[in-house]
This record gives C-alpha cells, structure tokens and sequence, in this order.
C-alpha cells in the first residue's frame, strides 16, 4: 500500500468487531440518568419529594376529606384547644348538623366559596363516603370559632396555587426574556439586561404594595373590561416581582450554551440550528429552570404571607396560609397563650417550605454538571 | 476607578429618571390621585398642592419642576424669596397628604434614623450569625455540627418573619419576661426586632459562607499551602477565607434591600415609628408624595449599597478590573 | 544510606464502588541529588505516590500504609504537626498547574515568604529579601517588582519559576515534581527543564519528576521508574531502560512513541486493550490482560520486582527475569 492509499486506514473486520465490543462494554450515563441517580441517594431531598407529592395530593383532594367547613364561624367555641372530642359524645368526629342534602348547593356556598365544577364532584363524592360525618375540631378553633384543621388544609390549595401560579407567570416572562436575550446577544441583549438591572434596583415590593393598593379602587373596571378578578391580578403582580432572577439566570445559561464547544462540535457536524435548539440548548437550561422554579415558590408563599399580613393579599373568605399565620400572630396575647393558633400554621408551613428548599437545593446539586461523576 | 463610578452615576440617572417618571405619571393618572380634581382634599393640603406644582402649567414644565434639582418656581414669580433648588433631585419630597402641617421631608427625617439604626443593627446579627455558622458548618463538614446548623439554616428561611417574630415574642416576652415587646430607644428594646429581621438574612449568610468557604478550601492551592507545611488554621485564615467569602460580599446588596424590605413587618409587629411603618401607612392612606418619597429614598439606598459592594469586592479580589465592566 | 527509601508504599481509597488501590505496594530507593523520573499513564498511581510520600492523603476516604525513610528519620511514622515541619522545609512539592497552585488573591511575595517565616524564623524584611535572591535565582527579572504582584499578571512560564523558587527557599533535600511542565507551552517546558536540571547542580537537591511524557524523563532523569496500575514494573537507568526495555509493558510504551523515522505504511503500534479498573484488580500481573507474552502464571501469582540480572535494573516480569541474557540478546535485535 503507498502512503497516498486511504484504504490504510480502513480496519479489518476482526478489529472493527473487536473495538465495538469494547465500546459496548462501557455504558454511559446520561444527564437525566446521573441526576436522578444523585437525587435518590440524597436522602434529605428525596423524602422532601415524596412529603411534597404526598402533601399535594392531600391538599388537591382536601374537597373529599371529611374536613370541617373552613369558613363557617361559631363564636361559642372561639379559641378553643385542640380536642379529639367530637362533640356530642362522638370521638373524634360528628355529625355536621346542617348537612341537608337539599340544601347542599346554597350550604356549600355558605361554607366554602365559589368552587369549581371538579370540586362539586368531590364533595358529592364525599358526602356519599362519609355522609355528614365531620372531623372534630383536632388542631383548636380560631379567634372567630373556625376550625383551625380544615383551615390548614383548605388553606394550603391556596397558597399552592398562588404560589404556582405566579411562579409560573414568572417562570414564562423570565424564560422568554432571558433566552431572547442570551440568543441574539449584542445591542439588544445589553440593552435588555441594562433594563433588568434597573428594574431590580428599584425596590419593586414598594411598587407591588402601591399597586395592589390602587387596584382596590379599580376593581370594576379591571373585572368587567379585563376580566380579572383579585385573584388572577395578584399572580401577574407577583410573577411580574420575581421574573428578574429567571431572566437573568436564563440569559446567563443560554450564553454559556451558544458559545459552548460541544454546540459549535454540533455544528460542525452539520446540526440544524433547530436541531441544536433542542438537542443541546433547551435540555442544559430545562435543569436550571426547574431548579430556580422549586426556589421561588417557598419566595411566592413568603410574599404572599407577607403581603396578607399588610391586608393586600388573598380575601376572605377564601383561606391562605398567610392568612391564618397573620391570624395566629394578631391572636398573641400575654394572658392566655393560644399556642395552636400559631404553632399549627407555622409547622405546616415551615415543613412546606423546608422541604421545598431542600428539594430545590436536592435538584441543584444533582443536575450541576461540575458535579457529574464525582460524589 | 473614575470611569467605573462615573459609569455608575449615570446608569443611576436613569433608573432615577424612570422611578420618578413612573410616580409622577401614576400621580397625574391614577384615579383618587393628588391631581385629580375629583378627590377632595382639605382645603389647606390643597392650597399647598395647587402652589407647589402648577397644575396650570404645561406638562413638562410640571414634570421639571416635580423632579428638579431646579426650582422653576422662581422663573413665574417675581418679587418671593424663592430657593434655586428643589423638587426630587435637590432632596424636597413635597408636602405630605395626609398629615396637614408636615412637608415629606420632616416626616422621612424623623423616621430615617429609626430604621437606619434597625436596618443596622439586624445586618449587624446577620453577619455574625450567618458568617460563623457557615464557617464552622465547613470546617465540620458532614459532621452532626453541620448537619443540624444547616438544617437551622434551611429553617430559617422557611417561615415567614413575623411567625417567627410571633414565636420568639411568646418565649421571651410572655413566658421568660426578658426583653420588652414594644418600644424603641435602648438597647433591650433593639435586640428582638433586630434579631428576627436579620434571622432570614443570616440563614442565607450561612448558606452562602458555607457553600464559598467549601468551594475555596477546595482549590488547587491549598494543597499547595498544605504542601508547604502550614498549620491548619494558617490554611484556612489565610488562604481559604478571603476567596470563600467573595460571594458574601456579593450578597450584600440584595441583603440590604431586604431588609429594608422586611422592616415592614417587624416594625408593624414591635411597634416601631420608622419609615417602614410610614409607608404601609401612606398606601392605605394613599399618601402619594410619602409614599413616592420612600420609595425613592429606598431605590437610592439600595444603589449606592450595590455600588458599595461592587467596590469593596474590586478591593478583595485583585482579578478584577474595574475597567472591564460591561 | 538512600536518602529516601520506599518500602511497600500502598495508598487506597474505599468508594461505594469499591476499594481503589491506587497505590499497590511499590518499594524504591533515591540517592543524594539524583532524579528519579516516575513515569505512568493516567491512573498509574504516580501523583498519589508523591502526596503519600508528604502524607498528604485526604484521611477520609485513603488510607496509606508502608514505610518512608527519608534522611535517617521514618517520616511515616510522624505525626501531623511533626510531618508539617518536614513540608516545605525538607521535602518540598510543585505542582502541575501553576495557575490554580498558586493562591490568585495574595500575592507573590506573601505566598513566598510564609515558608521561610514558619520553617526558618526569618523577619519579614528578611524573608523578603531572600525571596527575592530567590526569584532571581529562577531566571525572573526584576524580583522586587514581582513580590508585589499577583499570579495572574504572570505568564504560565513565569509562574512555574515562582513555584520552583518557592520550593527551594528552605533548601530542602528532596523536591517532588508532579507533571510541572504538563501545563505549559513546548517551549517553555525546555526552559523549566533545563532550569530545575541547573538548581539541582547547584543545591544537590534530589527531585522525583513524575510525568506521563516519556520525551521530559528521557531528557532529565537519571533513573527511571515505570508504574502501571498502582504498581512499579520496571526500574534502571534512564538510557539503558529506553534503549533495552525489559518488561512488556514499558516495551509497549516506547514502541508506540511516533518517530520521525518509522514507516508511514505501516500502521502506528498501540497497547491492546484499556488499563485495568483499580476496584477490581486481576489477580496476578496487572498487565496480563494486555500482554504480547502472557503465560498462565502471570494471570495466577502477582509478580515481584526484582533486580534482572544488569546492574541497577530490576522488572516485575517473570519471564525476564529468568531469561536475562537470553532476551537481552533478542532484544537489541528488535526494532
């Protein structure tokens, strides 16, 4: 063979087959595969997770749940402790005295809110369970005589929700900004970057208080032309708060991504830039997103928390956390002290949002690639 | 140097020029505004408003004047002992709303001293709370020290301030009589409120310290310092500990403008007269030029603390060169 | 007396993998200002060696065994703050990337002089003084000017001088070298070399030099030692051992160096095979899997290494060392 042969460098089918075997002998891991690996043997996170999924399950199901109603209010039990009695003689639940099924539809307005059609279905379901047993009053009564048990739980779809929602409003304004940034670079990109870095000198909280105040007086307009109720204005509010950071740490992966040496080996190897966008690009800043998203919404429930103790967060009667954290703290008192009043919301709370935490911080070390193979 | 803060001036100007635009646009527009001749105001509020802001003159003549640094005032009226300066950029907030014989200023400095002092006091707790436990958290890693200071940690920011303010009340208020529940002057009367402001602060403080100290403990040179024969705590003092502290430094600036944020609640809940509680109270009571006024001093705070940082951190690491800033 | 003797070195670390013997027993000895090059590929165990030697093993996860002599005293046997008085002060240690072993945010000067104010007592005026005669000493303009710098406004050649500068500011008998001219420009690499080649003449300073590059030790050592897999398989001079290679592996080695002179038709000579995973050592020879020559026994008993017969060289392969002359012969007949 002269040198100018490019069949020299052809293997023969012995070597061929003997270095595919070789090959195939090591397996590699991906990504997803190592992260999940590393999560599951962090201990801490993995249980956050399963408490969180357990924890969700229970509060989306909370219509089922033989619960008290959270809203009907009985000034002759107000701050009572915490009791496994029943009343009337029964051990640990009771009959629900107003339970008449003809009046079900108007009693359920009376004792809840304005329910979606899913939540209808599951109260009928539990009416046909339970029939008109009810809990008893396990974790005390409130300064009003409210249940403080069925509170917690009615409570938490609220905050849950608020707090996804509007972390998900922020995820989407932050994510779009911050890939449109990093993507087109240049002008634009530090023109974009100039604004947030603006926006996030001003103390926005200040801004958010002001605003939720004012929108008080413009609550007609909003509901009837815009269609927004309280609720719906309170998400756009706070994902408008909190998409900075998303942006910023969007904007930050994407760049790093673009200029990456396994992006440009894609290119060279003849990758469609759509191909790339989703192969390499979108995956890389997925983890990153998901793990500031399990960052921001314990931050959520806090300002939503925060802003219910200011008097500008969810109505009654409609229970958030917050709301009965700010109840449980106004019910402070040197004479008497009514532990359950701040204990019970406090804990479930603080387990809430621990775990979140410790998910999130779980995420993170297992999807950060610095981390990958070592341990 | 120069250039770096110059640079810094001017992007303040414009963050400055949108804060006030956007309050001067939500006073002129928003329903039940100052100028809004619908709302009825007391008579000698409104004397001072109508004086203080031409509301006859051309838009951006009154825009001028509302921001400054220049009174125009002096330009229309001959013959009053007019100042040269006023409006926003000179310092004059205007007249409040709601309180008839008191300007914004009167009001800002009588509550200012207040939270500065707070807002001291509670990052004074955080650092020497947060910085010490993440130290030793990293120098005992994995260990039960560690483990259970950085689940404290992860508590501490699980739950919102004033729940934590509440339990802290009914332990040392109520059940072991030691420190007042309201109040504020003497140092007793400092310590609670200070303690749970700061309390979030310092948990992130741990956090941060301890993930940085572990990050520079593990670089290539302090193999090297070991390599050289240096006791352990030379290793760490000198070697690991300004490295591992960079991104405290870093967080400094958004722990100042938390806790500004966050002394509205601890003021409400210990009864404190700074501004914090000022401005929850101009909201409800839609004092525009307090709660404009605030708001302003806040965002001002809060740059110059990041340019502060900005600068400190230049100082500590020497890599870093100004001039490079994008 | 060696100055330093090794006898049954062995470093491990316990993974949820398994145990990783990155270190398998290995015994060697080093003379007064001689160089001893450890050669090796990745894994070889041949950075580990070094740390060991300092005990300088993260103790958690590794655990070192065996003896070290050094100048009289069993360095092993010491304890941490006794060990520390040996580092830096009469064993020193550089390593392989300057820009990260140097501290970015002291600079030059204080990272200098530290060891002379801890070892030797001297002021700081003074340590000063000598780290600058130091600098100077390496081949660096204007000492002065450089104490007062920080590492990055260094270029990587100049660096590795600050480094090689400070580890002989104690005059220290024996320097450990890991890999320092792997970072570094080609060019460059000829100048720390001839540079620490120049110190050594100067301080009779011993150097252990490890590296996986074959063309640094054939330059600058005087004897070698080959590792493979955590274990040393052949030992000698450095001339006699590239010229007539005795054990398989350190044969395979030479013989996949390109050279200028070698027939381009022919395709380029490679190792069959991939070093083994150091959890799951084979029994016997470590390079069995991958030997041209491999006979039952080699797969049963672990070989020991033994003087071959030529003075000053010892192998770890059983079938060189029976057959000294006779393959010695057949050797230099091969290409």
């Amino acid at each position: 063979m002269s040198t100018a042969d490019p069949k020299r460098f052809d293997l023969d089918d012995a070597t061929a087959e003997r270095l595919l075997r070789e090959a195939q002998e090591h397996k590699g891991i991906s990504l997803w595969q190592d992260a999940g690996r590393r999560l599951r043997r962090n201990r801490p996170s993995w249980y956050a997770m399963v408490f969180l999924i357990g924890f969700g399950l229970l509060s989306f199901l909370a219509p089922l749940l033989p619960l008290r109603s959270p809203v009907r209010s009985n000034l002759d039990i107000t701050l009572h402790a915490p009791t496994l009695d029943g009343g009337d003689g029964n051990y640990l639940a009771a009959l629900d005295p107003d339970a008449d099924s003809a009046l079900v539809a108007r009693q359920i307005e009376k004792d809840y809110w304005e329910l979606s059609s899913l939540d209808h279905g599951l109260i009928s379901l539990r009416r046909m369970i339970f029939g008109s047993w009810q809990t008893g009053h396990w974790l005390g009564t409130d300064h009003l005589g409210r249940d403080l048990l069925s509170r917690i739980v009615w409570g938490s779809r609220t905050s849950i929700l608020v707090s996804l929602a509007a972390a998900l409003c922020s995820l989407v304004i932050g994510v779009f900004y911050g890939a449109f940034s990093g993507l087109v670079g240049g002008r634009i990109d530090n023109l974009m970057m100039r604004t947030v870095d603006i926006l996030y000198s001003i103390p926005f909280i200040f801004v958010v208080i002001f605003l939720i105040t004012l929108i008080g007086d413009y609550r007609q307009v909003l509901e009837e032309e815009w269609g927004l109720d309280r609720e719906k204005v309170f998400y756009l509010v706070i994902g408008a708060v909190f998409w900075l950071t998303m942006a910023r740490v969007v904007r930050g992966q994407v760049l790093s991504l673009k200029h990456a040496e396994f992006v440009q080996a894609a290119r060279v190897m003849g990758a469609s830039t759509f191909h790339i966008l989703c192969k390499h690009i979108v995956p890389n800043v997925l983890s990153i997103v998901i793990v500031y998203l399990t960052l921001t919404i314990p931050a959520v429930m806090l300002f939503e928390a925060f802003l219910s103790f200011l008097g500008l967060g969810v109505e009654p009667p409609r229970v958030s956390w917050g709301l009965i954290a700010v109840d449980g703290t106004s019910a402070i008192n040197p004479l008497r002290i009514h532990w359950w009043v701040v204990i019970f919301p406090a804990l479930a709370m603080g387990c809430t949002l621990l775990a979140l935490n410790v998910l999130g911080d779980g995420l993170r070390d297992a999807l950060d690639p610095k981390m990958r193979g070592k341990d | 140097m120069i250039r770096f803060l110059f640079r810094r001036l001017m992007w303040f100007v414009v963050t400055m020029t949108v804060v006030m635009s956007v309050s001067f646009f939500l006073m002129k527009n928003v329903k039940g505004g100052p100028f809004d001749t619908e709302r009825a105001l007391e008579p000698a509020i409104e004397a001072n408003i109508q004086a203080r802001y031409h509301l006859d003159w051309p838009l951006w003549k009154q825009f001028l004047h509302y921001t400054g640094p220049f009174n125009l005032d002096e330009r229309g009226l001959g013959g009053t002992q007019e100042k040269v300066l006023g409006g926003v950029l000179s310092g004059d907030f205007g007249p409040s709303f709601r309180y008839r014989d008191f300007t914004v200023n009167d009001i800002i400095g009588q509550a200012l001293p207040i939270s500065a002092l707070l807002g001291v006091v509670s990052m004074m707790w955080a650092l020497a709370l947060g910085v010490s436990t993440g130290i030793a958290s990293a120098l005992r890693r994995g260990s039960g020290v560690d483990l259970a200071l950085r689940l404290a940690a992860t508590g501490g920011i699980a739950l919102p301030n004033f729940v934590i303010a509440g339990f802290l009340i009914i332990i040392f208020v109520f059940m072991i009589p030691l420190l007042p529940v309201a109040g504020w002057g003497s140092i007793k009367e400092m310590l609670l409120p200070g303690f749970c402001l700061g309390l979030v602060y310092a948990a992130y403080l741990a956090r941060l310290t301890r993930t940085g100290m572990l990050e520079a403990l593990s670089q290539d040179h302090i193999r090297t310092a070991q390599a050289k024969g240096l006791s352990p705590r030379t290793v760490v003092l000198r070697h690991a500990l300004k490295g591992g502290l960079l991104p405290v430094v870093s967080y400094l600036g958004p722990a100042t403008a938390g806790i500004l944020t966050g002394s509205l609640v601890i003021e409400r809940i210990f009864f404190i007269p700074g501004l914090g509680s000022h401005f929850v109270n101009s909201a409800s009571n839609r004092d525009y030029t307090l709660a404009m006024g605030v708001t302003i001093l806040y965002t001002v705070l809060v740059y110059s603390m990041n340019t502060v940082v900005d600068l400190a951190y230049t100082l500590l690491d020497p890599r870093i060169d100004l001039a490079e800033e994008a | 007396m060696p100055l330093l003797s090794v006898k049954n070195l062995a470093v491990r670390f316990e993974t949820h993998h398994g145990t990783v013997r990155a270190v398998d027993g290995i015994s060697f000895d080093m003379e007064e200002g001689e160089t001893l090059g450890l050669v090796g590929e990745s894994g070889s165990g041949k950075s580990v060696t070094n740390l060991a030697l300092l005990g300088l093993i993260p103790s958690p996860p590794g655990v070192m065994s065996g003896q070290v002599h050094f100048d009289g005293q069993e360095i092993s046997a010491l304890s941490e703050p006794e060990l520390r008085k040996v580092r830096g002060n009469r064993i020193s240690m550089i390593f392989q990337d300057p820009m990260t072993s140097l501290n970015p945010l002291l600079t030059i000067g204080r990272q200098m002089t530290e060891v002379l104010e801890l070892h030797k007592g001297k002021s700081h005026s003074e340590a000063m003084r000598l780290a600058a005669v130091g600098l100077g000493e390496v081949g660096l303009s204007e000492p002065e000017s450089r104490l007062a710098q920080y590492p990055h406004e260094l270029s990587g050649g100049m660096r590795q001088r600050v480094m090689i500068a400070m580890g002989l500011l104690c005059e220290p008998r024996l320097l450990l070298a890991d890999e320092p001219t792997t970072a570094l420009d080609v060019t460059i690499q000829a100048q720390i070399l001839e540079l620490m080649a120049e110190v050594q003449r100067r301080h009779g300073t011993a150097i252990i030099l490890v590296t996986h590059d074959l063309g640094v030790v054939a330059g600058t050592a005087d004897r070698v030692a080959v590792m493979y897999a955590g274990r040393i398989v052949e030992e000698g001079p450095t001339h006699q051992l590239f010229k007539n290679p005795h054990h398989p592996y350190t044969q395979g080695l030479l013989s996949s160096v390109p050279r200028l002179d070698s027939d381009t038709s022919q395709k380029m000579s490679s190792i069959p095979g991939t070093p083994p995973d150091l959890a799951e050592m084979p029994p016997g020879c470590a390079f069995a899997p991958r030997c041209p020559n491999v006979q039952a026994e080699c797969k049963s008993e672990r070989p020991e290494l033994l003087p071959s017969g030529v003075p000053g060289r010892s192998n770890a392969c059983p079938l060189y060392a029976s057959a000294d002359s006779a393959s010695a012969d057949s050797a230099e007949a091969r290409p």
